[in-house]
């Protein structure tokens, strides 16, 4: 299977202190790869270095394209959704604003109505809160709304930042189950980054373990599941 | 009871040039969450470029949809030539350049036009609307045409992709560009928008007070309170609060020795204060409810 | 803003030697400006006062902004109230002028500190909006009838009406000019040394600390509302004193005098000298003083345009202004010295 996303040498730093010291990682076409780690390990400024929220250096390869010199505006317009810690929704505008802001990129008149129903779909929860304020949603609807939001730009990668943080393990599991669907249905390529590494690994293909700005173990999401060592001395479950 | 009710007509249409400028105040404060001090000499500008086109020989209708393109193009000119390189400045900062703006308007009015007053003509034409109304034609046109400007941008925002990106990029910067809406490109027409409405008002105001330099200064600050009171994240609050504050200041001229006819702009710093102070969201401001 | 180099809250006192360069640097500025009314003649001392006037205000003004990170479009306003509290003194009471200062001052910190309970809920922006709304009604605050008989209305009041100028005490043998000259230094240099007192003391580590961050500030015990009002009177105490030198050395206060201009006025100057570095305000008052001039002789009509588009500079090339400069400057030397 070739690679959607390939990152190699990524750096990245917030002033002096250098958080990312060469990453080296792929997401497959269609897979669902996870970044694990413990605490300011460096997950999160992976995604958001991917995306063009901070500075970077190294080389990313998105579908065949270097996107590293590309601001944050145009790497979504090639087709990445990134689904920020603390979900990013619009909480001043209705849900179904939020979702028509996720296709802002797509030609108008497209069938854009078509995929907020399909959203719907995946959500029913979603539509009996259509008109409401964003911000007035609960913690687990919200997170919703932000994946929600991420497929309507029918994304080619979907980056997810801690889709369990905060939430019920009710409701987490419930968002992981969707997810399963998605993958399963639509297709979308997914780089997920989670703490809950128990959870991300029964939904990823391939795993990699990041320790303060380095990867220290990569493999088969089965394979690392199954490796007591690496279960007991890093991920902790 | 004959001078109360005259008062509050008349009240009405000076608040139709308030809530024209509040409006103007709202859009740019929905963009960069900033007043823009120099508003009201941006307005004027624009005042004096279409008095300019009507004075080269241009008719009614050909210069207001030149003066207020124009004045378009000037504000997004200017935030994207003034404004983009500091954007991660601090608020000072800003507040400086506002202010330097503010000079620069000022004195180049000055230096082209001079500061003597000229009369502007009225696009709706002179004298009473209908015999013994208490509305002029000017007035009635003045008030319609701040209703067509709020109905426009209630549809805009409300109806269109482009508005809904603007409400997105002012709402939340960060989740805007993830979505690939372009954030800075939004808020230059904001600008835009907001000068293409301050030409609007100003060519509303000019018929009334006569066009100088300085014709807007005292308006802003009226706009200021109207924007306010009406609360600064609604369109809606704005032109209301605008009508607002022209009657209280009608009344409060008439009725209230200590102010009289000429002194009137204590009651805007009076308004501001109070409504800061005691409801700073304004009437019908939004308070964002968030649940994390 | 970053002036922490400047003024750091709660930096430790390094035991200093008597003599610093700065203190030699302090000491030729005073005997330079004692000395030069001796040199020079009666309009340039005159521009000078008005110079050292602006800095007082300024240095308000910083105090306010520069070390308690507050703004205010409306300092003009503050000023107006100082120089017609000495110009009703002087004139209605026959207090003697130099007794005027505290009581202006004194009024104008009342003043400021009862603006600044409203401006304790306001941020940023709304501050500046507040004051500036200050700034735009002040000269019609000061014509309104009922204080019509003391303000004298549109006309104003002209200062020292019988005697023409403010009297040279214990017979000093000055000329009036010279003397309002050297009062306004004094006045100026004691209003510097009390400032730099301030900000040294714990209420200066306060307001810098509130400016720095005011969760944190609130956490450590330090009363937030307290200092922010407290800064909003001492900031308006120094600009009122400035305003009532003003009446002093114009000898006429009007309404409008008084208008947003001045307040611009004043922020261009604390922009120009450095936020948060005191001593930037003579530099800032030298900017308005003298460059209005220069300003017109390269283009009549044009010199707002002109004082504009160097406020723009400023912001883009040296936001911290004068001050900001010169401890670049003084940095490089300093490391070309060390790196012998």
């Amino acid at each position: 299977m070739s690679a959607i996303l390939e990152v190699k040498g990524l750096e990245a730093s917030y002033g002096q202190l250098q958080v990312l010291r060469g990453l080296d990682f792929e997401v497959a076409k269609g897979g669902v790869t996870a970044l694990l780690g413990a605490n300011g390990a460096g997950k999160t400024t992976t995604l958001r270095a991917i995306c063009g929220m901070i500075r970077r250096k190294g080389e990313i390869t998105f579908d065949g394209q270097r996107i590293e010199r590309l601001g944050t505006e145009d790497v979504v317009r090639l087709g990445v959704a990134h689904i920020p810690e603390g979900r990013g929704t619009f909480g001043t505008l209705t849900t179904e604003e939020n979702l028509h802001l996720g296709a802002m990129t797509r030609p108008n008149n497209s069938d854009i109505q078509a995929d907020v129903e399909r959203c719907y779909g995946f959500f029913p929860r979603l539509k009996e809160r259509r008109n409401q304020q964003a911000g007035t949603l609960s913690g687990g609807e919200q997170q919703m709304l932000a994946i929600a939001r991420a497929l309507m730009l029918r994304p080619k990668l979907m980056l997810l930042d801690e889709p369990s943080f905060g939430l019920a393990p009710l409701i987490v599991r419930q968002i992981f189950d969707i997810l399963a669907d998605v993958k399963r249905e639509a297709g979308v390529s997914m780089l997920i980054v989670e703490q809950n590494a128990s959870l991300a690994l029964e939904l990823a293909d391939h795993a990699y373990l990041i320790e303060t700005g380095s990867i220290v173990i990569s493999g088969e999401a089965k394979a690392i599941r199954e490796d007591e060592s690496v279960r007991a001395s890093y991920l902790g479950y | 009871m004959d001078l109360f009710l005259q008062q509050i007509v008349s009240g009405f249409a000076t608040g139709g040039i308030y809530a024209c400028m509040a409006l103007s105040v709202v859009m740019i404060y929905q963009a960069i969450h900033h007043l823009n001090f120099a508003q009201g000499e941006m307005a004027t500008f624009s005042t004096f470029i279409a008095w300019q086109l009507l004075a080269w020989g241009l008719p009614y209708f050909a210069v207001i949809p030149l003066a207020i393109g124009l004045s378009f193009i000037g504000g997004f000119v200017v935030e994207r030539v003034v404004f983009k390189p500091i954007e991660n400045a601090p608020v000072l900062s800003h507040i400086v350049i506002f202010i330097a703006l503010f000079a620069i308007f000022n004195s180049a009015m000055g230096f082209i036009w001079d500061f003597s007053i000229k009369p502007v003509p009225s696009a709706f034409g002179e004298g009473p609307l209908y015999e013994g109304s208490l509305l002029s034609k000017h007035q009635t046109g003045m008030i319609a045409v701040t209703m067509l400007v709020l109905v426009l941008l209630w549809a805009f925002f409300r109806f269109t992709r482009v508005g809904l990106a603007m409400r997105a990029a002012a709402a939340n910067p960060q989740s805007a560009r993830l979505v690939g809406i372009r954030v800075s490109f939004m808020t230059a027409l904001g600008w835009g928008m907001a000068s293409a409405i301050g030409a609007v008002a100003g060519i509303l105001i000019a018929p009334v007070v006569f066009l100088e330099p300085n014709m807007m200064l005292s308006i802003l600050l009226y706009g200021f309170a109207g924007a306010v009171l009406g609360g600064l994240t609604s369109p809606l609050g704005a032109v209301i609060g605008g009508f607002i504050v022209g009657i209280v200041e009608n009344l409060a001229g008439t009725y209230i020795p200590v102010v009289g006819g000429e002194l009137k702009l204590p009651i805007a710093l009076f308004l501001i204060v109070v409504v800061l102070v005691v409801k700073p969201e304004g009437l019908l401001g939004r308070r964002v409810v968030q649940r994390v | 803003m970053a002036t922490s180099e400047t003024y750091a809250a709660g930096a430790a006192a390094a035991p200093k030697p008597f003599i610093t360069a700065e203190r030699v640097v302090y000491l030729l500025l005073f005997v330079g400006l004692v000395a030069l009314p001796f040199f020079s003649k009666g309009f340039f001392v005159f521009q000078v006062t008005k110079l050292l006037i602006y800095a007082i205000a300024i240095l308000g003004l910083n105090l306010l902004t520069g070390i308690n990170g507050q703004f205010s479009l409306g300092h003009g306003a503050f000023y107006a109230v100082g120089a017609y509290t000495t110009a009703i003194m002087v004139e209605m009471m026959g207090v003697n002028y130099m007794l005027t200062l505290p009581v202006a001052g004194l009024i104008c910190f009342v003043f400021g500190f009862l603006f600044g309970l409203p401006a304790l809920r306001l941020d940023g922006i709304y501050l500046a909006l507040a004051t500036f709304a200050l700034a735009i009604a002040m000269p019609q605050l000061l014509k309104l009838s009922p204080i019509e008989h003391l303000t004298g209305g549109v006309q104003g009041v002209i200062v020292f009406s019988e005697t023409f100028d403010p009297d040279v005490p214990f017979g000093l043998p000055f000329d009036p000019g010279t003397w309002t000259y050297l009062f306004t230094l004094f006045v100026g240099v004691f209003l510097f040394w009390l400032a730099r007192n301030i900000v040294a003391s714990r209420t200066g580590r306060a307001m810098m600390a509130i400016r720095d961050n005011p969760i944190a500030a609130r956490s450590m015990g330090v009363n937030v509302a307290l200092y922010k009002t407290l800064a909003f009177g001492l900031s308006a105490l120094f600009t009122g004193i400035a305003g009532a030198l003003s009446a002093i050395a114009v000898k006429f206060v009007a309404p409008d005098s008084f208008t947003f201009a001045l307040s611009i006025v004043l922020l261009v100057g604390l922009v120009v000298g450095g936020v948060g570095w005191l001593p930037g305000a003579l530099i800032g008052a030298t900017f308005i003083v003298f460059v209005p001039n220069f300003a017109e002789e390269i283009s009549k009509g044009l010199s707002g345009a002109f004082f504009g588009f160097f406020l723009i500079l400023v912001i883009y090339l040296a936001p911290q202004g004068a001050g900001g400069l010169l401890r670049a400057g003084v940095g490089r030397v300093k490391r070309l010295l060390a790196s012998r």
